[in-house]
Order: C-alpha cells, then sequence, then structure tokens
C-alpha cells in the first residue's frame, strides 16, 4: 500500500476548529446539548436551522463571546483561554461577522479597519492604512473610507465589517447570520463577497438562512434543532435528500415558495 | 452700583479663586470620575466592589461633610491636607468624582453591547476595547449630564468659604459686611459673578454636543 502523501497546510485537511461534548444552559434553557463538530483548514461549513435552535449560539463559543458550561472547543490545536490577553490574541486569529454589523461608530471605515492592525497587531499607520485600503477596495467600499459607518447602506456596512475582519488574517471566518439584517436587493452584495472568499479557500462557519449560498459555497450543511447537531451532510445530499425527519419538516416550510 | 465698582479687586480675586478651584477641581474629577466608571464596568469583582463603595460613600454625604472630615478628623489620623486651596480641591474633586462617575456609567450602559462585542472579537484587550472604542461614544452621549455636574461643582465650591478659602462668596460676605445697607447689592454681584462661569459652561455644552456628535 502506498504511503499517503502528507498534504500542505494550504490543503483542506487537518482539523482547525474542534467542539469536543459541547453543553451550555441559559438559565434553564439548555441551549447546546453535547455538540460536536469539527471545521477542517479551508472548510465552509454553513449551519442552518430554526430561530433558537442554538446556530448563533454555536458559532458564538467559537471565539468565547459565549463561554461553555463543559467539553472543550481548540483553536489549531489550542484549546481557548479562559479569559485575559491570550484570549485577545486567540480572538485575532478568528474573523467575525455580526448580523447588526457592529462598526465602531465613532470612527471612520477607514479607522475601523485600521484599528486592529495598529492596536493588535501593532502595524505603522502608513502600513496599515494601505493594507487596509487595499481591502476595502476588494470589498468594493474604497470611496467610502473617509465617511462614518451610518453614512453607509446596510450592505456597505457589512462588507466593511468583513474588511476589518480580513484585515487581522485570522485563520477562520465566523459569519452569523450576516445577511437577516439587509434590504433585500443589498444581500446579494454581501453574499458575493462571502461567496468569492470561500471560493479563496478560507476556512468559515456561516450561520445563515440564505439556502442559495448553503448550496452554492458550503463544503458541509450542519442542521441544528433544539440545541442538538440533528444532521451534516453535503449540500447537494442536505436540500434533496435529508435523512431527519426535522431536517425534511424544516425544508419543507422554508422551500416552497 | 458705585459698591461692585469700588470693590471689584475684592470681587476678582475672589472669583479667580473660584474659577481656579472649579477648573482644577474638574479636571480632576473628570478624570477620577472616569476611572471609577472604568472599576465599575470592569471584569474584576474588587474593582467593581471598591468604587461602588467609594461613589455611594462620596455622593450621599454632604459636601460640608467632606469638608468637616478633611479638616478636623483626618488629622486626628495623622493625614494633615494642607489649608485653604489644596483642602477644598481635595474635598471637592473627591466628592464630584462620584457624580461624574455615575454620568459616565450612564453613558457606558448606553454604548451598544455590540461595540463591545466586535472590539473584542478584533482582538482588543477589555482595557483597549473600553479606552479605544466604548469610553469615546459614552463620554460623547454624557456630555449634558457631565456639564450639569460641573456647573453644579462651580456653585459648590463656595462650600471652602467656611474652610479657610477666601473665593467668591467670603469675598462677598465681607464686603457685604463692611457695607451693612448695601448687603442686598453685595451679594447679588457674587451671583452674577458665578453666572460669569456657570452660562458660558452650559454655552460650551452646546457647541462640544455639536461638535462630537456622531450618528448611529
Amino acid at each position: 500500500m502506498a504511503q499517503p502523501v502528507p498534504a500542505p497546510a494550504s490543503q483542506p485537511g487537518e482539523p482547525l476548529v474542534v467542539l469536543d461534548h459541547v453543553d451550555k444552559h441559559f438559565g434553564a434553557l439548555h441551549v447546546l446539548q453535547d455538540v460536536n463538530l469539527t471545521v477542517r483548514r479551508g472548510e465552509v461549513v454553513v449551519v442552518i436551522g430554526p430561530s433558537g435552535s442554538g446556530k448563533s449560539t454555536l458559532c458564538r463559543t467559537i471565539n468565547r463571546l459565549e463561554t461553555i458550561d463543559s467539553g472543550s472547543i481548540t483553536l489549531d490545536g489550542v484549546p481557548l483561554p479562559a479569559e485575559g490577553k491570550a484570549l485577545a490574541r486567540l480572538r485575532a486569529d478568528v474573523g467575525m461577522v455580526f448580523q447588526s454589523f457592529n462598526l465602531f461608530a465613532h470612527r471612520t471605515v477607514l479607522d475601523n479597519v485600521t484599528l486592529g492592525l495598529r492596536k493588535v497587531r501593532r502595524i505603522p499607520g502608513g502600513q496599515a492604512k494601505e493594507r487596509a485600503m487595499a481591502l476595502l477596495e476588494r470589498v468594493g467600499v474604497s470611496s467610502q473610507a473617509a465617511k462614518l459607518p451610518a453614512q453607509l447602506s446596510g450592505g456597505q456596512q457589512q462588507r466593511v465589517a468583513i474588511a476589518r475582519a480580513l484585515a487581522m488574517e485570522p485563520k477562520v471566518m465566523l459569519f452569523d447570520e450576516p445577511t437577516s439584517a439587509l434590504d433585500p436587493e443589498m444581500i446579494n452584495e454581501v453574499l458575493d463577497v462571502m461567496t468569492a472568499l470561500a471560493g479563496e479557500g478560507m476556512t468559515m462557519v456561516v450561520v445563515t438562512h440564505e439556502m442559495g449560498f448553503a448550496r452554492r459555497a458550503a463544503d458541509r450543511v450542519v442542521f441544528m434543532d433544539g440545541g442538538r447537531i440533528v444532521e451534516e451532510a453535503d449540500p447537494e445530499t442536505f436540500f434533496t435528500a435529508p435523512r431527519s425527519e426535522r431536517a425534511r419538516d424544516f425544508l419543507s416550510k422554508i422551500l416552497t415558495h | 452700583m458705585d459698591l461692585l465698582a469700588d470693590n471689584l479687586p475684592a470681587y476678582l480675586s475672589g472669583f479667580l479663586f473660584t474659577l481656579r478651584l472649579t477648573v482644577i477641581s474638574g479636571a480632576i474629577a473628570l478624570v477620577v470620575g472616569t476611572v471609577l466608571a472604568a472599576m465599575r464596568v470592569s471584569p474584576v469583582a474588587t474593582l467593581r466592589g471598591l468604587a461602588v463603595t467609594y461613589v455611594e460613600l462620596l455622593r450621599n454625604t454632604p459636601l460640608t461633610l467632606v469638608f468637616f472630615f478633611l479638616v478636623f478628623v483626618a488629622p486626628q489620623f495623622g493625614v494633615r491636607t494642607p489649608l485653604g486651596f489644596w483642602t477644598a480641591v481635595i474635598a471637592l474633586s473627591a466628592y464630584t468624582s462620584a457624580f461624574v462617575c455615575e454620568a459616565v456609567r450612564s453613558g457606558i450602559n448606553g454604548v451598544p453591547v455590540g461595540q463591545a462585542e466586535a472590539a473584542r472579537a478584533v482582538g482588543l484587550t477589555f482595557g483597549q476595547t473600553l479606552s479605544l472604542v466604548v469610553l469615546p461614544q459614552a463620554v460623547r452621549s454624557v456630555i449634558p449630564p457631565l456639564i450639569n455636574v460641573l456647573i453644579a461643582l462651580a456653585k459648590n465650591t463656595s462650600v471652602a468659604a467656611g474652610f479657610a478659602s477666601v473665593e467668591l462668596l467670603a469675598s462677598g460676605r465681607r464686603i457685604a459686611l463692611a457695607n451693612p445697607s448695601d448687603a442686598m447689592l453685595a451679594l447679588a454681584g457674587v451671583a452674577l459673578f458665578y453666572l460669569v462661569i456657570t452660562i458660558p459652561a452650559g454655552l460650551l455644552a452646546g457647541v462640544l454636543e455639536r461638535k462630537v456628535a456622531f450618528a448611529r
């Protein structure tokens, strides 16, 4: 038998984010129940499920914006630190895009992108600005660099938020319902940026209701309900032949119109 | 009116004393109050406890008692504060910082939680999140109540008159005692000079508010 050729680091394969028997309660609500999930390098995992199924919470535990009650989460082989500087360093390696954009409201678009570069990565101002402008160019909002976030449309704000996260050169990008707060005509401009990112080999965990994006860009779909991962499959299998009753029920409700 | 003109040097010296008290105590109170507010929202329980204790103690004590404590009680425990101006500065800034803290804290609570989450997600530490993202937004939203606190401070400096400081009120009282028939006028002069501080402060608040405004 031939020896397997070791895969180069850029190729999908080695586990990057590993959730092992993760449990979490919000008071009496058991919001994550024995969740096991492995995201491999270069993989795009789309998490879907009904409201309150725990999918956003799952996403937020990966950079410890939510703590967990038991189980473990490792990133690139390292368990998430509890608090302090070590946790801040880890978060710098995990990009996060929020439903409500959360751009720093008092800083310009450019400052939003350079802040982390200057204060966390300690990159000098000029260099940080250059990198930020290149990223803003890439997501198509470089002409808005001098404006404050509130002067931009929702779609533009979310693309700036993606640029802000990418600036840190993260190992993995988390998207927590990135298009749920957008007007319909702005959803695609954000999804296009995300699809391009997926095509470039970025490791992504995407919580979304956009089934078209899941079909187009996901390597794997994770279906959650009631705090559990009910089903995991490649998008083709999941959307055409879901195994579980609950996934069939969910899909029938959202795909009928 | 001759009374005011004749005693202008005395009024002016009292006014300048009051102005110095207000500006220096105000500056110290703004810094200490902001630090206290940061302590009150910090993840460290000990810091939160210290700040809460300080704020509740100082803001619920009459200012006169704070002066009494510094001037008469503290020396019995070996703490001697220099009399006059600096005693007044310590008492006034200690007292006012408790109110600054609460104003700033209400501003911090008004900053959407997503702002701090985004800052932490970028990798900023707690201190950086507070100083670079949360406090700049918090302070801008509480300029009117902060100016209220500073206007109250300007008037509270009159308590120092009872503790060996010849500020505006003490000057006016001397003038009134020397001219008993015109006492009302002498005290009206005092009120007038306070307005010279407090009215511009109110105008400054309006200008500042427009200047640092940003939309959400």
